[in-house]
């Protein structure tokens, strides 16, 4: 096993060059001009300076090198040294990856923004798990009954319905007319006591059910297709007429078998979560990294989209990697060699 | 003679004869029995024949500005309400539909058209297998909102310039997510694909001396194209919604040309004032999208015989 996660990730770095070389090509074809925010009355000398200075005019190859080694090598040394406090030889030369909205590291945005998005998406997305797992188990095992029905029936609105959609109209009902929940997500808000506790939940309570619902109707519909291959199987009929419970049957044989491939689609969907969060944070104002990229994209900074970008295509391949070897953990009869 | 005749067993009687069973009519058959696909159907046909014919019918111009009427939210002269202009929600839902509708089959074509390509070509092409699935895996790696909005960021300008703006964004729309969502296509294609050419039926083929291209074309293809009509059903699906999301974002087509999701972008500022802006143009994705997603359910039980009760 410890050899095939090796081998898995050293193939995954051509994979991971190859993407970053892609995303990279293309946003060398836009014209973004890093200096087209400034005021008219800076001269064009000095705008060619301040371009020269962020390198935006160096060739391509030279410029993608550049990157290279300030994602690679820059922000990782950098991170080393303000976690664990050891400084290494040339620290205060080295360059990192400069935003050209801010003329800041884009990486402490980053850092910056990372807790909202996680709080807000990966919550839902836990919350999605804890109800979609039982929700598609007893739908599968109690089949054409109206739990089933019904809530089939749901899962399908809330796989259909967009989550820009179902935000809007909690909106125009919890906020507009029933005014229970702010529609704004108010990131200084710090939780000291009860009231201010009441007061974060009572802004995550929208975006966490919008992302919730849709990410259970997404996860449930799978579980429930999952579990009702596995109750159909030979083996459960075995396991049946051996007299064991019901009770058995269900949770000791068929749920853990048809859970095997319901974890490798929760680790396949972590990095959707960051996806998911584009959308989602720019309905309820979240500042979190998928605003972030929006903003990034409409003022065409550059650096910035290219590193959020390629973070989210790393987080593809790195979580493909962890499906496959949770696999082949959970499941016996596969085999890395 | 008459005798005879008299004698003749009564199910070799035309009249009493079943019909011949075929492919489609065993399919159609099954299908009628999925009753919320065939409730989708029905949905669906009425929001097709809506967006076709409907501004034949409603008349008033999307386009016109009626500053008084702004901001209405239900009226006799606008039943579903106006924008802060005064321009017709319905008027507009109906223009915008047909845009949404046409990107979402266009991309559909596009997708599966490359998608079929290159299941095929990996399939049968033992020599091009690995290299297009290396590909394939690269292309599902990539982050496909974040993508699609660069590209829709980049390329919007020069399109614009040498299509128009209506154009050139609708080529682009179509292109872009057409070219990222063709990877599942290709795996299925190439997944049935292979499991078809080990038969005997393609050695018989290939022992009568067919060239790879009409075995191709009259053996594989159509023993693939069930899954791939189911896919193309929910690639409509998800066409609408990315574009219904892009243009949600502000990167999709320019405020003066509707579509549902630009619609959504348009009205959400004005929330507090009236609510059918948004409330019609999202019931019409969401409908929309969840009409096809059950006809797509509908067909996949119809189409494999094995699925067939």
């Amino acid at each position: 096993m410890g050899k095939y996660i090796v081998r898995r990730l050293l193939t995954a770095i051509p994979t991971i060059l190859v993407i970053s070389f892609i995303i990279f090509a293309i946003l060398e074809l836009s014209p973004s001009d890093p200096t087209g925010n400034l005021p008219l009355t800076i001269p064009p000398e000095v705008r060619a300076k301040i371009r020269e200075a962020l390198g935006a005019d160096d060739p391509f190859a030279v410029k993608y090198v550049k990157w290279l080694q300030q994602f690679f090598i820059a922000e990782p040394l950098n991170f080393i040294e303000t976690t664990t406090g050891i400084v290494f030889p040339g620290s205060e030369e080295r360059v990192r990856v400069i935003s050209w909205a801010t003329r800041g590291p884009v990486m402490d945005i980053i850092a910056e923004r990372l807790p909202q998005t996680l709080w807000v998406v990966g919550s839902s997305y836990l919350l999605g798990v804890i109800i979609a797992v039982p929700v598609g188990i007893f739908s599968a095992y109690k089949q054409y009954s109206i739990f089933d029905q019904v809530g089939t029936f749901l899962m399908m609105i809330g796989f259909s319905v967009p989550t820009f959609f179902t935000g809007l109209m909690f909106i125009i009902i919890f906020s507009v007319n029933l005014k229970w929940f702010p529609s704004v997500y108010d990131t200084t808000h710090v939780v000291t006591d009860m009231a201010s506790l009441q007061k974060q939940l009572n802004q995550m309570f929208m975006p966490v059910t919008v992302l919730t619902l849709y990410f259970t109707a997404q996860l449930s519909r799978y579980t429930r297709a999952s579990t009702l291959d596995n109750l159909q199987q030979d083996y459960i009929r075995t396991a049946r007429s051996k007299g064991l419970t019901e009770r058995v049957v269900v949770s000791r044989h068929a749920v853990r078998n048809s859970l095997i491939p319901v974890v490798t689609l929760i680790a396949l969907g972590i990095p959707g979560i960051f996806a998911g969060a584009i959308i989602t944070e720019q309905i309820f104002r979240v500042n979190g990294i998928g605003q972030y990229l929006i903003i990034a994209i409409q003022g065409g900074d550059l650096p910035t989209v290219q590193t959020v970008t390629f973070i989210f295509a790393v987080l593809v391949v790195l979580f493909n990697i962890v499906a496959d070897v949770l696999y082949g953990i959970l499941d016996p009869r596969v085999t890395y060699t | 003679m008459t005798s005879i005749a008299k004698s003749k067993p009564k199910h070799l009687d035309g009249s009493e004869m079943q019909e011949a069973r075929t492919f489609v009519g065993d399919a159609w058959r099954q299908f009628r029995k999925h009753k919320l696909a065939m409730i989708a159907v029905v949905v669906l046909l009425v929001i097709i024949v809506g967006v076709v014919v409907g501004p034949a019918i409603w008349t008033l111009d999307p386009t016109y500005i009626d500053i008084v009427a702004a901001y209405q939210i239900s009226s006799p002269e606008h039943p579903w309400g106006t924008d802060s202009l005064g321009r017709d929600t319905l008027a507009r839902c109906l223009q915008g539909g047909r845009v949404s509708l046409a990107i979402g089959v266009s991309a559909m074509a596009v997708a599966i058209f490359i998608g079929t390509l290159v299941g095929l070509a990996s399939g049968y092409f033992q020599r091009a297998d690995n290299l297009l699935m290396r590909i394939t895996d690269i292309f599902i790696a990539l982050p496909q909102l974040p993508l699609l909005l660069v590209l829709m960021m980049l390329f919007r300008e020069p399109l614009k310039a040498s299509f128009g703006p209506e154009g050139g964004v609708f080529i682009l729309m179509v292109v872009v997510i057409g070219g990222l969502q063709w990877m599942p296509t290709a795996r299925l294609v190439r997944g049935e694909v292979l499991s078809v050419k080990s038969r005997e039926f393609i050695t018989a083929a290939n022992a009568l001396g067919s060239l790879d291209g009409r075995i191709v074309r009259n053996h594989i293809l159509p023993n693939v194209l069930s899954p791939v009509i189911v896919a193309a059903t929910f690639s409509i699906a998800s066409a609408i919604i990315t574009e219904s999301a892009l243009s949600f974002l502000g990167l999709g087509f320019p405020p003066d040309f509707p579509t549902w999701g630009r619609l959504l972008f348009d009205g959400k500022d004005y929330l507090t004032i009236t609510w059918t802006l948004v409330f019609w143009p999202g019931l019409l994705i969401s409908l929309t999208v969840l009409c096809v997603n059950f006809v797509g359910d509908g067909l996949r039980d119809a189409l494999d015989p094995r699925l067939r009760k």
